[in-house]
């Protein structure tokens, strides 16, 4: 089942971490956020293939979709 | 021209709470303050408030706040002759202090050679050292790479601090407590110091676990003299990060205060200091009992975020001070007599939830302050306003000031409890913790202090049977 990743906030989207496809595993790192000056890591939650929903540079609000995870 | 002032305008470039509290001296004083903005402040107080306001640029700071060609066309379009930089953004950036005296305008603040002397925190270990100032033990030289480190760690000792050397405001600095942990907090500080000060240079120091925080605030007047105005203890921290700062420090004796304001005033007088400055140093609460000891940390050659503390105990405007000093002006208080009374507290509200200090940005749809004696709120922004992720999540300073710390305690409690703010969270609910923790009201705490506060709670035992 797929798992959506969204953002906790309003932020931009500094880093993305990974590309497009590719296998992660329940605690990898997707994305880094920023808010704020603070660094903010996007974590999945689940193993999968990684389908990316933003670019970096994007300003995302709270709850948009970063990622699904299938 | 009978003004004895060097300049009639002042262009103040920074943001929010900060810009807005430099505006409001500068035009007590009868000078004409202009603001510069970005296009997510256009609506802010601070813009309003000003005499005039000029539109720098897009939202991200290198567009507006960091842009150097744009705040020195922003001076020119607007006829103003001096830069006050506040703090963060320009502030430290010797570059800009040198092209803004270049341009022929006054510049608020240090000297270019004495921003560069601090702003690298090897160079200005290394220069305070010299001059008999306490420091940490630490590398003399930046450490180029991570075996250098590996080998350098080997003589600091650790537990040590990675640190990027030209950076500030608690980024890119952790502690490692082995090798393996060096070899992590190596990366992240370069990633950081190369991406937030442009400088990949890294220095470690050795740690001090549970210190203290304490900074003194020096001025250099415009007769050369390097005075200091007390100290602030600025221990209660997030990520290395300030979140209230209270002043006498509840822990020091009158002989440590007068060591301590003797190594920031000697500090002070190594790099020719002028106008407003902050000299850190870490205190190890072990060694009180036998005197104390403490090192330094960093000089902040600006006017730093907690200054208002201090203007509440000793009734100097440090702003109005920056600004005599810039024109060649004597003090307006008397520097041999400086006497501060009473104790102050600052708390910053950010925005952000008070569990896990994570940012909050949003619409605030209500804003009420705290208002009555010994009350002060320096503050960004007001209701309606929106607080973009652009920048720092700091909404407002609030501060009390009491003739005793329980009584500075009591106006603090009543301010937070009446100081309403809706529309995005905010770290108020920290501070109604924070004032009924035991630790702070006996004044003992530690930069650890809000850790502890936040460590998971031990499972309950079970009841006997």
């Amino acid at each position: 089942m797929a798992e959506e990743v969204r953002a906790e906030m309003v932020a931009n989207v500094w880093k993305i971490v990974v590309a497009e496809g590719d296998h992660v595993d329940d605690g990898d790192t997707i994305a880094i956020l920023e808010s704020m000056k603070m660094e903010i890591p996007v974590i999945a939650e689940a193993a999968g293939t990684v389908s990316l929903k933003v670019a970096e540079g994007d300003v995302v609000q709270e709850g948009d979709l970063i990622a699904v995870i299938g | 021209m009978t003004s004895p002032w060097s300049f009639d305008s002042v262009l103040v470039a920074n943001r929010a709470e900060i810009a807005r509290r430099v505006i409001r001296t500068v035009q007590r004083l009868g000078l004409k303050a202009v603001a510069v903005y970005s296009e997510a402040d256009a609506n802010l107080p601070f813009v309003k408030e000003a005499d005039d306001a000029v539109l720098l640029g897009a939202a991200a700071p290198a567009q507006s706040y960091l842009d150097v060609t744009k705040v020195l066309e922003a001076a020119e379009q607007s006829g103003a002759q001096a830069i006050h930089p506040g703090y963060g953004f320009l502030s430290e950036n010797a570059e800009f202090a040198r092209a803004v005296s270049d341009a022929d305008l006054v510049w608020i603040g240090p000297s270019p050679e004495a921003i560069v002397a601090m702003g690298d925190k090897v160079a200005a270990r290394n220069l305070v050292g010299d001059a008999g100032v306490p420091v940490a033990p630490g590398t003399r030289e930046p450490v180029a790479d991570v075996e250098a480190a590996l080998v350098a760690a080997r003589v600091v000792g650790y537990p040590l601090m990675v640190k990027a050397a030209g950076g500030g405001g608690g980024i890119g600095m952790s502690v490692a407590h082995d090798e393996e942990e060096l070899v992590t907090a190596f990366a992240t500080a370069q990633s950081r110091a190369e991406r937030f000060f442009g400088n990949p240079s890294i220095l470690l120091e050795r740690y001090v676990t549970s210190a203290r925080h304490v900074e003194v605030q020096i001025l250099g007047l415009s007769d050369g003299r390097v005075v200091a105005l007390g100290e602030r203890d600025c221990s209660v921290q997030r990520r290395h990060q300030k979140v209230a700062e209270e002043t006498p420090c509840p822990v020091l004796t009158p002989p440590l205060r007068a060591r301590m304001i003797e190594a920031a005033v000697r500090a002070g007088e190594a790099v020719g200091y002028r106008g407003a400055g902050t000299v850190e140093f870490l205190l190890d609460p072990a060694s009180l009992a036998s005197g104390g000891e403490f090192y330094f940390l960093e000089m902040n050659a600006r006017l730093q975020v907690e200054h208002p503390i201090t203007e509440l105990v000793t009734g100097v405007d440090l702003v109005e001070q920056q600004l005599l000093a810039a024109s060649d002006l004597p003090a307006t208080f008397n520097p041999d007599a400086v006497d501060p009374s009473g104790h102050a507290i600052e708390l910053r509200i950010y925005a952000e939830d008070p569990k896990r200090f994570l940012p909050s940005p949003g619409t605030i749809t209500r804003w009420v302050e705290p208002t009555g004696p010994g009350v002060r709120v320096d503050a960004g922004y007001a209701e309606g306003d929106t607080v973009t992720p652009f920048y720092d999540p700091l909404l407002a300073k609030l501060c009390v000031h009491g003739p005793d710390r329980p009584t500075a305690l009591d106006l603090a409690r009543a301010a937070v409890a009446s100081f309403q703010i809706e529309g995005l969270k905010t770290n108020l609910p920290f501070f109604t913790e924070l004032l009924a923790n035991e630790e702070f009201i006996a004044g003992v705490y530690d930069t650890g202090l809000i850790d502890r506060m936040r460590a998971p709670k031990p499972a309950a035992s079970a009841p006997p049977a």
